[in-house]
């Protein structure tokens, strides 16, 4: 987070909080997430103020914003990620296709199997690519056998990986390029159907031609899936994505469709961010 | 000039020391490893490991020990470190930062220094005073509670390498932290607690104190583990203090024996953990 004294004097202004939601006739799904009244604390830290929104079903949605600007909280707020850790917690309510996700009687590994996240940095499993694939499948004991091989195989399809690395599902996941690593880890990820994919900059590591690999892919995805994005990268928000929401200090600013965000953004922070004049 | 000159004169001075400080050392290595290898080659033959420790003046060989020794050695081990292995494992996993973490880590330091006389005390007060009669399971006991500090180090240091990434991605797919620890981080960690458990052996493999107070020694087979039984440290200690010259040539063989077998364990500890960081430079 930049340091108060560096903050443009224009931009202290505290503006209303805007209850963004998806502006109707957009082509999107159906609302898949409501987040009401959200503040999130690192211990006595509030790192997320009062954060509203929707976001659709089958869409990409996007947040940008400065480090330290909440983006990557929120995301982990979604699957409740934050609660590995001690003194990290959530107030308000986020409610995932009707469910309270941040109610106690919630069991978070149940819901993680249902709120899939990918990682800015790969994380293959010390195992083999195969079982890697699977890892989630044998977790819940979701799949067996052929049907295992079966849903191995599509979700490695779905992730643009399939044709690279038939021939080695054997040879240990660990041992593939980065941009591979990488699609290993969304595919391992879709590979149980989640309701909602999260991805915390998943191309932040990667080089220019991975990152258009993972961005295809995305838009497939997008088909059927709930996807929201976290990234630092403008372009690759306004190349793949339905929905932008803008955040900082912790507030969402402004939340609507990509296009117009990024051409005629209504908050003066928004404008400043994506011409470049901080961030 | 001068200023320059006294520079250079204070770092070859310094140099000079550092080196000869590292002449020093490995000569004495040298020289131990010359003279055990020299009297143990003497006495090395097919006899050492066929036949058992002799009488006085006849001929014989190690057998009994060197059996003795791998039976509590290995049994040691066995017992000591899944508790050590376990004991990480909570250190890294599950207590981190908790009071009672910082406590177990403090006892086990003092643990993994503590001389291994007062652990061979320790033993023969809690097991052989109990049952009676010093056995070669008390040995294993003895040689277990040596094993638990190391095991447990180890462990803990090898699971924290282990990226938090990972063990995320796994809580990221539903995965209760047992099945995280036991699928994802135990397999990431592989090679270093492997070595571990080598070095524990290596450790342990060499012990005499503890043995002394509580597997003893045997001069003939025995496999009974409520017996006491023959062990190389303890008959190379016995053997090298007698005057007779064949106990005394078996004594040098026997510790030509350990030492080999420790050096080998170690360079294999080594090369796993040389295969380890590797794996992880390398893993792109």
């Amino acid at each position: 987070m930049m340091p108060s004294s560096k903050i443009p004097k224009h931009l202290k202004i505290r503006a209303p909080v805007p209850t963004a939601r998806t502006p109707a006739n957009s082509g999107l799904g159906p609302s898949k997430i409501e987040i009401r009244s959200l503040n999130f604390y690192y211990g006595d830290i509030r790192a997320l103020t009062d954060i509203n929104m929707t976001i659709a079903d089958r869409a990409i949605t996007a947040f940008i914003g400065p480090s330290g600007c909440g983006k990557s909280t929120l995301l982990r707020v979604l699957n409740r990620m934050y609660a590995l850790y001690p003194h990290q917690r959530a107030e308000g309510e986020v409610r995932i296709g009707g469910e309270d996700i941040l109610s106690a009687t919630v069991d978070v590994a149940d819901l993680r199997y249902r709120i899939g996240m990918v990682f800015q940095r790969p994380t293959p499993f010390p195992m083999t690519v195969f079982e890697n694939v699977a890892f989630g499948l044998r977790l819940h004991a979701a799949a067996r056998g052929a049907e295992l091989n079966h849903r191995v195989e599509a979700a490695l399809r779905e992730a643009a990986l399939w044709d690279e690395v038939k021939d080695m599902l054997n040879k240990d996941g660990r041992g593939l390029s980065g941009g591979q690593q990488q699609r290993l880890c969304i595919a391992r990820t879709i590979a149980v159907n989640p309701d909602v994919l999260l991805l915390d900059e998943p191309t932040a590591a990667l080089d220019p031609i991975s990152t258009l690999r993972i961005e295809e892919t995305l838009q497939v995805l997008r088909e059927k899936y709930c996807i929201v994005v976290v990234t630092h990268n403008l372009q690759q928000a306004a190349r793949v994505s339905n929905v932008t929401g803008f955040m900082y200090l912790g507030e969402l600013v402004e939340m609507g469709l990509s296009n117009e965000i990024f051409t005629t953004p209504k908050d003066r922070r928004t404008d400043d961010y994506i011409t470049g004049r901080f961030g | 000039m001068n200023s320059r000159f006294i520079r250079r004169f204070r770092n070859g001075a310094f140099l000079a020391l550092a080196v000869l400080a590292t002449v020093i050392g490995l000569a004495c290595l040298a020289a131990i490893l010359w003279t055990l290898i020299s009297h143990g080659l003497a006495g090395m033959s097919s006899e050492v490991f066929t036949q058992m420790t002799p009488p006085p003046g006849a001929k014989g060989g190690l057998l009994n020990a060197i059996y003795g020794s791998a039976v509590m050695t290995l049994l040691g081990i066995v017992i000591g470190s899944p508790i050590g292995l376990l004991a990480g494992t909570y250190l890294a996993e599950y207590g981190r930062g908790s009071p009672l973490s910082t406590t177990i880590r403090f006892i086990n330091d003092v643990l993994l220094s503590a001389p291994s006389i007062i652990i061979g005390l320790f033993v023969y007060e809690i097991v052989v005073v109990r049952v009676g009669h010093f056995s070669a399971l008390a040995g294993a006991v003895a040689l277990a509670v040596i094993a638990i500090p190391v095991t447990l180090r180890t462990t803990e240091d090898m699971l924290n390498l282990v990226p938090a990434g990972m063990k995320d991605a796994s809580a990221a797919l539903g995965a209760y932290q047992w099945r995280t620890v036991l699928s994802v981080v135990y397999p990431a960690a592989r090679s270093g607690i492997v070595t571990g458990l080598l070095l524990a052996i290596a450790r342990i493999s060499g012990e005499t104190a503890p043995l002394l107070f509580t597997a003893l020694n045997n001069q003939f087979w025995s496999t009974d583990l409520n017996a006491p039984m023959a062990n190389l440290p303890v008959v190379i200690f016995q053997f090298a203090l007698s005057p007779y010259t064949n106990w005394q040539d078996l004594a040098w063989t026997g510790a030509l024996i350990i030492t080999s077998t420790i050096l080998l364990l170690s360079i294999m500890a080594r090369f796993l953990l040389s295969l380890l960081q590797a794996q992880r430079g390398g893993g792109r």
